[in-house]
């Protein structure tokens, strides 16, 4: 297990320590992309664009999928840990909402009955 | 039975859970212990809403808040930032009292719109609050606007980690 991480994270932190790797990150963050339309965005020849996309597929940051003669490039499963963890967030913000309207709430419900009392008197 | 007369005494705080339900949309659940008629007058009334809808952890100052609560209503929040206020706007599509409650959200052009939904369980309410994307896009790029945002920072990081000499 240790290994595995250990491997995963050498693997993760060579893919990150390019530049341009880096890039195609960002750009397949915007939109997924085709290898030549991202070898055109970089300036970059298809042989050098698809050494980038092995290395960062490698490190499981990108996935790659071939559709006819087209392979399409697009976030790995780091970005489904990031919807993941954007919905957690999402989720704190509702729950922090709700804990203050509990509060509001349990005020009204004394209010009812303060005023309930008032009108049976 | 008495743990149910236990827990009307010291209300138990309930869950909020969130998920993706579809490519589309956002559904967050949550109990409270109210009939629907309260829980829905803390959504439409103002006075109630500004009170909770900005809880302090978040760290933002509501400057003002309108609600025309009917259809087609509308309402305008605007918050303190910087360099000026932001404002979040839209319009009510449903009101359905006690029951349901849906309106746009018009600040970005691929804005979502939300439904409530409040069901009441023996004298308690089910809140469903749904936010619906025009698009797979849309909600994906909700997500990594938001998320994405943590990337450069990262980068610089990792690039003055790599620039300091290493000892072994």
């Amino acid at each position: 297990m240790v290994q595995y991480s250990d491997t995963h994270f050498n693997a993760s932190f060579a893919a990150l320590s390019d530049v341009t790797r880096r890039g195609v990150l960002e750009q397949l963050a915007r939109g997924d992309a085709s290898i030549t339309e991202l070898a055109d965005k970089f300036g970059m020849t298809l042989t050098g664009m698809k050494k980038h996309v092995g290395i960062l597929e490698d490190a499981g940051l990108v996935a790659t999928e071939k559709i006819g003669r087209v392979r399409t490039c697009r976030l790995g499963a780091c970005r489904l840990e990031e919807e993941a963890m954007w919905i957690e967030k999402y989720r704190q913000l509702w729950a922090a909402r709700f804990d203050e309207l509990d509060k509001v709430i349990e005020e009204m419900k004394r209010k009812e009955k303060a005023d309930g009392r008032r009108k049976r008197k | 039975m008495d743990a149910g007369r236990e827990s009307e005494a010291a209300p138990v705080k309930e869950r909020t859970t969130a998920e993706r339900k579809s490519d589309r949309e956002l559904v967050v659940t949550r109990i409270f212990n109210a009939p629907a008629r309260i829980v829905f007058e803390a959504w439409t009334k103002p006075e109630l809403f500004k009170r909770w809808w900005v809880p302090k952890s978040i760290g933002l100052n509501l400057l003002s808040c309108e609600m025309d609560v009917r259809v087609e209503g509308k309402y305008r929040l605007v918050f303190a930032a910087d360099p000026e206020p932001v404002a979040f706007f839209g319009r009510y599509l449903e009101v359905i009292p006690d029951s349901r409650l849906s309106w746009t959200n018009e600040e970005s052009p691929d804005g979502n719109i939300t439904t409530v939904t409040f069901e009441e369980i023996r004298g308690k309410t089910r809140v469903v609050v749904c936010d619906l994307y025009p698009s797979k896009e849309a909600l994906d790029n909700a997500i990594a606007s938001d998320s994405t945002g943590a990337f450069p920072e990262q980068f610089e990081q990792l690039d003055e980690l790599l620039a300091a000499p290493i000892n072994f």
